[in-house]
């Protein structure tokens, strides 16, 4: 891992906050006490070597109307790759891992209506013949949004 | 979902501006004013509707979004856990609250099979070191665990931003 102090600087202090304004980087110059080219050459650096996955605004997909839920299933190992592929095909899908459980396949259906997460569910128990468990979540407790470097 | 009821409806011009910034705002001097261009707006109107969509909630935040992977939490736990309902808001909070819970929520039961209730997802760099942290999460439950599991990720099998 080859990061540099003022990248630490940039992830510990810029996960949220970037301002809302015509000039941002002149703001942040002043915060960060770093040059403005600095840190976007820093922040463009790190997405393309993966230590940043995004930069700019995280949309709460439920307040924007949509549907959202994390979904399991169980999938014989000798199916695994074949479900992975039906499962992955939907584009409502956005994250999918394996889990080291009875349950091993774990991923987020997020809809433009949250009708659709049920015709989502039903569509992938058809093809596949295996249950989705679906857990929306009922309560949301904490969000951490500070993650440190 | 008790955090549906406030949805607010987004017109025309949000869901341009959403659609414009929801892979991510331009590494430009001007980012603004480089969405507004693109979208043909004011870069007044991008900057007051992404300050209203986020005085509304609907964005979360703006900046940058570290990848743990990347940044050595190899090791990820979803940790369940079965607690009494009756105490899951003061207990959520709790758990919530500590430094290393990255996200912590209360999701539906399948009894028999699956009785937890409350998930806490925690990153470290290593297994160990999950452990170690979900142990505490235990001690801080005491009696109020009634039993609990960690899932390790073995595998990213798909990983895309949210679309709307």
């Amino acid at each position: 891992m080859e990061l540099h102090e003022h990248d630490r600087i940039i992830i510990n202090q810029l996960q949220g906050g970037f301002p809302l304004c015509a000039d941002p980087w002149h703001e942040l110059e002043n915060t960060l006490n770093i040059p403005a080219e600095e840190i976007i050459s820093r922040i463009e650096r790190m997405k393309t070597e993966g230590y940043l996955s995004r930069f700019g605004p995280m949309y709460h997909a439920e307040k924007m109307g949509g549907g959202l839920t994390l979904a399991a299933m169980k999938v014989d190992k000798s199916r695994y790759d074949e479900v992975t592929d039906i499962v992955n095909s939907f584009s409502e899908v956005a994250h999918n891992y394996e889990r080291e459980h009875e349950l091993n396949m774990w991923f987020v259906i997020a809809t433009e209506s949250p009708e659709q997460v049920q015709q989502v569910i039903s569509e992938i128990e058809k093809k596949t013949d295996i249950r989705v468990y679906n857990m929306p979540k009922k309560q949301e407790f904490f969000l951490n949004l500070k993650f440190e470097v | 979902m008790s955090q549906q009821k406030e949805t607010y409806k987004l017109d025309d011009i949000d869901r341009k501006v959403i659609s414009a910034t929801q892979a991510g705002l331009p590494l430009t001097l001007h980012p603004y004013h480089d969405v507004a261009e693109q979208i043909g707006l004011k870069v007044e109107e991008v900057i007051a509707r992404l300050q209203n969509m986020t005085d509304q909630g609907i964005i979360r935040r703006t900046g940058v979004v570290p990848n743990h992977y990347k940044l050595g939490f190899k090791s990820n736990g979803m940790s369940v856990w079965n607690v009494p309902d009756d105490k899951i808001k003061a207990l959520g909070k709790k758990v919530g609250s500590l430094e290393f819970v990255s996200h912590c929520y209360q999701r539906p039961r399948f009894l028999p099979e699956w009785p937890y209730n409350l998930f806490a997802m925690v990153h470290g760099t290593s297994h160990e070191e999950v452990n170690e942290k979900v142990k505490k999460i235990s001690e801080l439950l005491a009696a109020d665990d009634e039993g609990h599991q960690i899932l390790f990720s073995s595998r990213i099998l798909k990983k895309t931003g949210l679309r709307i």
